[in-house]
């Protein structure tokens, strides 16, 4: 069954255009990774997944329901949940405190802050301590619990591994199948390549704000990630 | 003496000031604005204490409830539906808009009250005094009117850092942005801030129309007193505030000692010093 369906969704910053018609679409169980460099839109098109950034039109359908249009707080109570970009932890609060925000949602699940200390088990010392004095590693670990917390249907990663050093972006995505296992739909949106085949059931490819190329790891040739990535050529804008 | 009986008094003052100032520090703390009308949304307080009791004759704690619930639907009712249409990146359109409500609510007053002073009469609660060794004397009004900001700060530090409420406020603070992704929604949480921030208006405002001669135009002055409370206590520390009204109190006091004229002035003066000796207040705790 289709969990989020998106069509023909555009996005503009003031005059400039972001999106140029997406079309997206996911079961649940999956996990999918949008890829693309710098200014693809990618981080766009999830902050109009969430609401953050309102779209026109009747056109993203999540769970069975139309999302479009919707406050932020609307969207993430039907159980859409995002990891921001740059983490954005709240500095005055600890964190537990923090975890405990992402719960105020009141959806209840396998996700609790005992399920998150498991799944992260270095926050559970340092739980009393404000979540921005901890390692850019542990603090994108918060984030990502803070998130689950709302025990959403689906998450939304906006480049976890951003500014992190291999090992700690190693860490982080060991905890991805623990989530995927709990019945969590992902949508992971990397700059890293081989990071993103590494867990994704499909792959979008976005460039210049559309799509660029859709495919599963196994079918897509690095040859054509590089095309549809750096735009080499113009023949890349399938799907 | 004269001397310790005067930081004495200006102690308990300052429990007035902290709690004209506790009101505009938790709306600037949790939404960074400064309400231009907080002053005289205190006397609004205190006339609403004063028609509650004197001229519709409720008794005092059904006055007081009546006057604390008024205040804090009022409040969540007016963030809603007026204030978060201007909330924003730009600071400007909620001071101009607090500033207008300011003069609107001064003329309001003095087309209903006049323009003469007035004073919620409490009997012998204000008269009777404790006697202290040394020849020291509290009055009962000054002391109940500290315990009460000290209940006030207390309460609000609990509701902040002890209740899920107050983490919500406190993130909210942190970044408004990201707090709908959390399931939060900013236009809700402002106006419940409002509400506790005018709940605890409706409180200065009954203290004040028990302690003091006030008219329609006494609003500017209690911000001025807010303000500088708040500024020498350090941004967003509500202990830091009780302290700020404190240190006001007592300046205001002693320099009534020196002569009649100073009390105001000596108040001013200490609050200036301090901007220019600790810009960022005695204890802050807000970051940038």
């Amino acid at each position: 069954m289709s969990l989020l369906s998106a069509t023909s969704v555009t996005a503009h910053y003031g005059d400039f255009q972001a999106l140029f018609g997406i079309n997206f679409a996911m079961a649940a169980g999956e996990t999918v990774a949008i890829i693309g460099s710098n200014g693809a839109g990618k981080s766009t098109f999830l902050r109009a997944l969430t609401g953050l950034r309102p779209t026109t039109g009747q056109n993203i359908q999540f769970d069975g329901a139309l999302i479009a249009g919707l406050p932020a707080d609307a969207i993430h109570k039907r159980g859409l949940a995002m990891v921001p970009e740059g983490r954005r932890l709240f500095p005055s609060l600890t964190v537990e405190e923090n975890l405990q925000i992402g719960a105020a949602g009141g959806r209840a699940g396998h996700w609790t802050l005992d399920a998150v200390y498991d799944l992260f088990p270095d926050l559970r010392d340092k739980r009393r301590n404000g979540g921005t004095e901890l390692s850019g590693g542990q603090q994108q670990m918060v984030a990502i619990g803070r998130a689950l917390m709302s025990n959403p249907k689906l998450l939304l990663c906006d480049e976890i591994s951003l500014g992190l050093s291999p090992k700690v972006i190693k860490d982080i995505y060991a905890a991805v199948p623990r989530i995927q296992a709990a019945g969590t739909s992902l949508i992971v949106v990397e700059q890293d390549v081989g990071q993103a085949l590494a867990v994704a059931d499909r792959i979008y490819c976005f460039m210049e704000g559309r799509v660029s190329l859709t495919g599963t790891p196994a079918t897509v040739t690095r040859a054509e990630i590089s095309q549809a990535y750096f735009g080499l050529n113009t023949e890349g804008t399938a799907a | 003496m004269i001397w310790v009986n005067a930081i004495l008094q200006g102690v308990l003052l300052g429990g007035l000031y902290a709690l004209f100032a506790a009101g505009l520090s938790l709306m600037f703390g949790v939404m960074r604005f400064v309400n231009i009308a907080h002053g005289d949304f205190i006397v609004v307080g205190a006339y609403a204490i004063l028609t509650a009791i004197v001229t519709m004759g409720l008794p005092p704690v059904l006055g007081v409830a009546a006057v604390l619930v008024l205040m804090a639907v009022a409040g969540f009712a007016g963030q809603y539906v007026v204030l978060n249409r201007v909330l924003g990146k730009d600071i400007l359109p909620p001071i101009l808009v607090t500033f207008g409500m300011s003069i609107i609510l001064q003329n309001a007053l003095l087309e209903i009250y006049s323009a003469d002073s007035r004073k919620l009469p409490t009997g012998t609660f204000e008269t009777s005094s404790i006697d202290l060794a040394g020849g020291l004397a509290v009055g009962v009004l000054p002391l109940c009117m500290f315990l009460t900001a000290l209940a006030v700060i207390g309460g609000l530090q609990f509701v902040f850092y002890r209740t899920a409420l107050g983490r919500m406020l406190r993130a909210t603070s942190d970044d408004p942005e990201i707090v709908p992704l959390m399931g939060g929604n900013n236009n809700r949480i402002f106006a419940i801030a409002t509400a506790m921030a005018s709940l605890v208006v409706g409180i200065a405002g009954i203290w004040l129309a028990m302690k003091t001669q006030f008219d329609p135009a006494a609003g500017p002055a209690r911000l001025l007193f807010a303000f500088e409370a708040v500024i020498i206590g350090g941004l967003g520390n509500l202990w830091g505030t009780l302290a700020g009204g404190i240190i006001l109190g007592v300046a205001q006091t002693l320099g009534a000692q020196i002569g009649g004229g100073f009390q105001i002035l000596a108040g001013h003066l200490v609050f200036l010093l301090i901007l220019i000796v600790r810009p960022k207040g005695l204890f802050p705790r807000m970051k940038g």
